[in-house]
């Protein structure tokens, strides 16, 4: 049996022996069924008995035994019978018992949930949570986890500060694997404030101290995550810091399996909080007979923890490390130095030197590695150390991969002019052009070109013999297209070929490969899983991944920045400027006339064929007759009498929608505003906002009658506007609205409606019908309702574009009285789909390169300039219709204001 | 949680499965067998691997490979200290941990998995809990067995798993009551080719065994417990007793155990015992090269430096070596390249040296690295951080135990960069 040998011939003489008194044959015999049972159900069935009385067992031990092997018997025939034993072990009265029947409840949904379910084991579950034995409620957490990984919106484990102090205090008694669930459930709990975020962590940081480097990294987890509530001048705050390093460091001791995952989430946290290690660089130091998988994690902490300050000590390993026997290792520390001389300024020269000392090895793949990092040195600082170039030329022979030739050859089309013999140099690399790889072959074509530009006279040959081999001998469409387009600019207009071809490169980034910073975010909330060894959420790798919820790091409460929900939301800081900019009433009739109201998408039966009938002939009559001001008198006056009892499942659904508004995190709401008043509109109000959640804009309204009579029929249309906005569902009020009744609608918009520019941009012009008459009135929507969720740009693609845009594009605009910091400007702002996408510090000024996407595609790049201690930023925004830069920095200050 | 359990062992053979939930065919380890052939050396095999139903997270302990098979998103050091622990079972039950134990146990192996962990949750992992459920083997106990028909399996409840200290059972009685406390410190170092320090750290650990009747509540002072900054308890100690009062206050469990692992940070300077002199060079286009090592003693406070041993990993293009030794043997393992220099006693009158010439393959390159040197050693009656254990005191018990205290200084992962 342990050995893959199928014994199952054997069962009825085994289900014999069952009813031993000697314990290891009982045990030995419950083993056997847990394998077998599945291949041969119909004889299992005659274990059942045996089964049930041991549950009623005298002895616990027993009792317990036979409960925890009944669970692992997955045949449905017993599955049945176990619910009554079960139910009465889960009340034991010995706590050993009640553990195990525990888990059994756990085994019993992976068979069948729906049992589970109906026989409100989950609710017995749930009140084990309170048991006061500590691991009974350990075993409760870990069921109860178990379960609700497999139904992510059930809810299960619902916290509240009481439970979880009961947690707290079950955490301290509990055996190591029970704290690890323990810690687990904790992490994903959203404390209140910070107040309670610092009594957790204060209950929490002794488990640093545990053994078990389970424990640790999950109470490590748990740490970071509550961290971000606390506010940074707390004393408290820097303690924890402190706190954090030493276990961490104290993982690094364990075997080296521990010691990987260990340094994986490292890797997170040093990206996140990089204070925290900053003096502990020396044990991240690779020993020579470390396993490769941690000495190549090593090296990369080691990069990022490298600063000024230590960069002497740095450079001085990765040579050491440049020297060893494992290839990969040696090309990942050669690139290192390449990636320290990029991210700490001071020391490029050293590591220019440094890498020039390992080309003078002449060790194949080291020179090749250097050449490749060389490059990008060049990339990051032009023009400073064109003086290796000669050594670099050296070794052009020895150079065997396409990454280091493409380098090489990129070198010296770069520096062109400085290389007397780069023509015959090139030239070699041309011989055998159509054995390169493609990277190879784009870079020579590239290379030639810029020769040419440089030294027109010598090289004309050349470069219509690279021309043409690329655009006639090539089947690579790449490079075909690279070659005619160079071909064409030097044939039309060499000057505009050298504007083009050599213009000055943006320099490139000093970090490479971060995690964004939102994935960061969210690899932080699962420190210690998988997903933290892979660097990937979970819904990006598990099997199954129904409905995996994202967790995220809960927002900072400090005490000088507000609270980010909505209802918190200061009321007054909405645009007030709105009756001045919305055009009268009169000229929004006119433009009004050019509506065009279809019949509704799909309207629910409201009530009669005769209250259809309106709406058809109120739509199809258009409101050009409306407008005539005839009044209207359709068939809505007699309306009311026809109507019959409200659906009353509808008016539930239309709550269950407001509520459902209110919980849902989204971009920043605005709270809501009178847009129609009653005495304008025969005793309609209109108040209401615009938000967007996970990707849908909607119009919230409240909508109250203030008149004598019932209202009813409503309607919505919207006038052609700047971004085509419209009504993506009819308005849907089922009841009819009594007198001094409200009701609040949420309608969905879309914007595929029809164009036309509108002065103000933002302007909405919107009418309403109802029973009574049709009303009209106009509004100012914010613009951050229109920023699409991807309107991330690549750092490159934002550099470059941010290039392109011409500077009479820019516009410039101040933020005043507005005191976050930049960490909290960013994750607001990212709230409402502005995202940064690269971060600096500039003479102690914070610099947030940030862009959106308006739901037209127009992209528009933003550089916040931060400077601490002065509540004022500046925001200089780019974009290619500047029209809009008026209405972004609208929304910012919105967002950020609230 | 964990779904099943293989052990592998070197030569690829699944000789051992176990599985908590549904059966997972062995061919899930095919992904296993795949990585390993990847990696060049057995220690480099990756510990978490992705299949496309299941996750590996693997342990390679004793020449044995344990790998687990997970289905859904758990902690990866969950796993792997469970497996860690699982090795650390069976040695502590047949004395080593290899495939020959684990087959000649196999019924026993089988009832401890079975009891270790329930539908992939831990149930019981404490020594003494399981050895009050399943006794271990011993000689006598197989003779008596074999001739009144009893067996291995407790018939009562383990009472400690149960209580609040889960680690120690309830009715223990000595006749000799002792309590044994080893400080074992282990210098981990980087010494490079100057003989100046890169990096050295302190990690220290008290062993302890205890063998005191009743319910006895202990309480261990330090004469400098300054030094531990950084320190891992047993979960038998009282965290408050230690953050208030810096005394390791606990109820011991029965027998051995850790009770502390510590690490001496780098901020802390660290006294290195020994320095080594070595010149290793190979002539560019000759078939080969010098080796001249001396080792001696410092600041090792008057103790003898004893164990000592030189390892060291010749590169790739050496064929042999011939030297001399003024003390002590060497080897030298053609295949895998490593010499072993087995000194023994330091005696500082006398510093041993080993020196000679080293054959290269004719023809072969002029090796491009350096290689280290790895030093192991050992030094009796000393803790090189200076940590002394002030007193041990005892409560909730009437008798007079016997208390001991032995320190040792051991080199960890001690290495000389030439």
């Amino acid at each position: 049996m342990t050995v893959g040998k199928d014994v199952s011939a054997l069962f009825p003489d085994v289900v014999n022996c069952m009813q031993t008194d000697n314990l290891e044959l009982k045990k030995l015999v419950y083993l056997y069924l847990m394998n077998y049972a599945k291949s041969q159900p119909d004889m299992a069935i005659m274990a059942v008995n045996t089964f049930v009385k041991d549950c009623e067992d005298p002895n616990p031990l027993i009792r317990a035994l036979a409960v925890r092997t009944m669970g692992c018997i997955r045949v449905d025939k017993i599955t049945e019978y176990l619910c009554e034993p079960l139910r009465k072990c889960l009340k034991d009265e010995d706590p050993y018992v009640r553990k195990t029947a525990a888990v059994c409840v756990a085994k019993l949904h992976d068979i069948n949930a729906q049992l589970v379910e109906d026989q409100g084991f989950l609710d017995t579950l749930k009140d084990l949570i309170s048991d006061s034995n500590p691991m009974v409620v350990a075993n409760a957490v870990a069921a109860l986890s178990e379960i609700a990984e497999s139904h992510p919106s059930s809810n299960l484990l619902d916290l509240n500060p009481q439970s979880i102090n009961k947690l707290l205090t079950a955490l301290n008694e509990c055996t190591e694997w029970g704290q690890i669930f323990i810690l687990d459930c904790l992490a994903n709990y959203m404390p209140k404030d910070d107040r309670e975020a610092q009594s957790i962590c204060e209950r929490v940081t002794p488990r640093l101290s545990h053994a078990n480097s389970a424990v640790v990294l999950s109470a490590v987890k748990v740490l970071m995550k509550f961290m971000e509530m606390l506010s940074k001048d707390l004393d408290y705050y820097g303690t924890l810091l402190k706190k954090l390093a030493p276990p961490l460091v104290t993982l690094l001791s364990a075997e080296p399996e521990l010691q990987y995952v260990a340094l994986r989430n490292i890797n997170l946290i040093v990206q996140k909080r990089p204070e925290i290690l900053k003096h502990e660089m020396k044990v991240f130091f690779v020993k020579y007979n470390d396993p490769i998988y941690v000495k190549l994690e090593k090296l990369d902490i080691m990069i990022r923890l490298a600063s000024q300050a230590n960069i002497a000590q740095v450079l001085a390993e990765l040579k050491e490390y440049a020297t060893e026997v494992d290839v990969d290792f040696v090309r990942k520390a050669v690139r290192a130095i390449g990636r320290c001389a990029i991210k700490v300024e001071q020391s490029a020269e050293r590591c220019v030197s440094t890498l020039l000392d390992l080309i003078q090895t002449k060790v194949n793949y080291v020179v090749q590695e250097a050449i490749v990092v060389i490059k990008d040195i060049f990339r990051k600082y032009p023009n400073k150390y064109e003086s290796v170039i000669a050594t670099l030329c050296e070794n052009l022979d020895s150079l065997d991969e396409p990454e280091a030739r493409a380098a090489m050859i990129w070198i010296v089309g770069e520096y062109a002019e400085r290389i007397d013999n780069a023509d015959e140099l090139l030239e070699s690399f041309l011989e055998g052009f159509h054995d390169e790889s493609t990277q190879v072959q784009l870079q020579l074509l590239t290379a030639i070109v810029k020769l040419f530009l440089k030294k027109p006279t010598e090289t004309q040959e050349l470069v219509q013999q690279v021309l043409s081999l690329a655009t006639q001998d090539s089947d690579n469409p790449d490079l075909r297209d690279r070659g005619y387009i160079y071909w064409r600019l030097l044939s039309t207009d060499p000057v505009a070929a050298k504007e083009v071809v050599l213009v000055e490169k943006p320099l490139i980034s000093e970090e490479t490969d971060l995690i964004e910073p939102t994935l960061l975010d969210e690899l932080i909330c699962y420190i210690g899983t998988l997903a933290s060894v892979y660097h990937k959420p979970p819904s990006a790798f598990v099997e199954g991944s129904r409905g995996i919820v994202h967790k995220s790091l809960p927002p900072r409460t400090g005490s000088s920045e507000s609270a980010e929900s909505p209802d918190a939301a200061p009321s007054g800081a909405p645009p007030s400027e709105q009756p001045a900019v919305i055009p009268t009433q009169g000229d929004l009739l006119g433009d009004l006339l050019n509506l065009d109201l279809g019949p509704p998408v799909s309207g629910p039966p409201v009530a009669t064929s005769s209250v259809q009938m309106g709406a058809v002939d109120l739509l199809g009559g258009g409101l050009d007759s409306l407008m005539g001001g005839t009044g209207f008198t359709a068939p809505s006056a007699v309306m009311p009498a026809n109507l019959g009892p409200p659906p009353s499942g509808g008016l539930g659904d239309l709550f269950d929608l407001a509520g459902g508004v209110g919980t849902l995190s989204g971009s920043h709401v605005a709270p809501k505003t009178v847009w129609l008043p009653a005495m304008k509109a025969k005793g309609l109000e209109i108040s209401g906002t615009f938000s967007r959640q996970v990707g849908a804009i909607s119009m919230d309204l409240l909508l109250t009658n203030k008149a004598l009579q019932v209202m009813s029929d409503f309607a919505i249309q919207f006038n052609r506007n700047s971004f085509g906005l419209a009504p993506a569902a009819p308005l849907q009020i089922h009841a009819p609205l009594a007198p001094n009744q409200t009701v609040e609608i949420s309608l969905p918009l879309n914007t595929v409606g029809s164009v036309m520019k509108m002065d103000p941009l933002n302007n909405l012009q919107v009418a309403v019908k109802n029973n009574i008459d049709v009303f009209y009135f106009s509004t100012l929507y914010p613009l951050h309702i229109l920023f699409v969720e991807d309107g991330k740009m690549e750092r490159q693609m934002f550099l470059a574009t941010w290039k392109d845009i011409p500077n009479e594009n820019e516009a410039q605009f101040q933020i005043k009285d507005c005191p976050l910091s930049a960490d909290a400007v960013s994750s607001k702002l990212q709230g409402s789909n502005i995202f940064t996408v690269a971060k600096r510090n500039v003479e102690g000024q914070d610099m947030l390169y940030q862009s959106l996407k308006l739901t037209n595609g127009i992209w528009v790049l933003a550089e916040l300039r931060i400077q601490p201690g002065s509540p004022s930023f500046t925001l200089s925004l780019k974009c290619r219709a500047p029209e809009v830069s008026q209405y972004v920095y609208q929304a910012y200050e919105t967002i950020l204001k609230n | 949680m964990i779904h099943s359990l293989f052990l592998i062992n070197c030569s690829g053979d699944i000789f051992l499965e176990k599985h908590w939930k549904s059966v997972v065919s062995q061919s899930v380890c095919d992904y296993f067998f795949e990585a390993q052939e990847k990696a060049a050396d057995v220690e480099n095999v990756p510990p978490v691997i992705s299949t496309p139903h299941h996750y590996l997270i693997s342990i390679y302990r004793e020449k044995i490979f344990f790998v687990s098979v997970i289905q859904t998103e758990v902690p990866p050091l969950f796993v792997i200290e469970f497996l860690h622990r699982v090795a650390d079972t069976f040695q502590d039950y047949f004395g080593e941990c290899s495939e020959t134990a684990i087959k000649d146990n196999v019924v026993i192996v089988y009832e401890l998995l079975e009891e270790m962990l329930d539908n992939g949750f831990p149930l019981a992992t404490e020594s003494n809990i399981l050895k009050e459920l399943i006794k271990p083997p011993t000689i006598l106990r197989s003779v008596v067995n074999s001739i009144t028909g009893s067996s291995n399996m407790g018939e009562t409840l383990p009472t400690g798993q149960l209580s609040n200290i889960p680690w120690r059972r309830a009715v223990v009685k000595y006749t000799n009551n002792e309590a044994y406390f080893d400080v074992i410190e282990e210098i981990d170092a980087i010494i490079d080719k100057s003989g100046s320090t890169v990096f050295a750290e302190i990690q220290g650990v008290i062993d302890s065994c205890i063998k005191l009747s009743g319910m006895p509540d202990l309480s261990l002072s330090f004469m400098n417990p300054r030094l531990l900054d950084d320190v891992s308890f047993h979960p038998c100690i009282r965290f408050k007793r230690w953050e208030s009062e810096r005394v390791l206050s606990f109820i011991p469990p029965d027998g051995n155990f850790r009770l502390i692992s510590y690490r001496v940070s780098s901020q802390n300077l660290v006294a290195i015992p020994v320095y080594v002199k070595h010149i290793i060079s190979f002539k560019e286009n000759s078939s080969s090269g010098r080796f001249d090592v001396t080792i001696g003693p410092k600041q090792n406070m008057g103790k003898t430096v004893e164990g000592v041993i030189v390892t060291v990993h010749m590169p790739k293009a050496v064929l042999n070596m011939n030297l001399t030794s003024t003390q002590g043997s060497y080897t030298f393992d053609p295949v895998l390249k490593v010499l072993t220099w087995d000194i023994g006693k330091i005696t500082p009158q006398k510093l041993p040296n080993l020196k000679g010439i080293v054959n290269l393959q004719s023809g072969a390159p002029k090796p491009e690295e350096n290689p280290s040197l790895n030093v192991q050693f050992k030094i009796q009656q000393l803790a090189i951080s200076g940590l002394k254990v002030n007193r041990l005191d005892m409560f909730g018990e009437k008798y007079k135990p016997f208390k001991g205290v032995k320190y040792i200084t051991k080199a960890g992962k001690f290495q000389v960069r030439t």
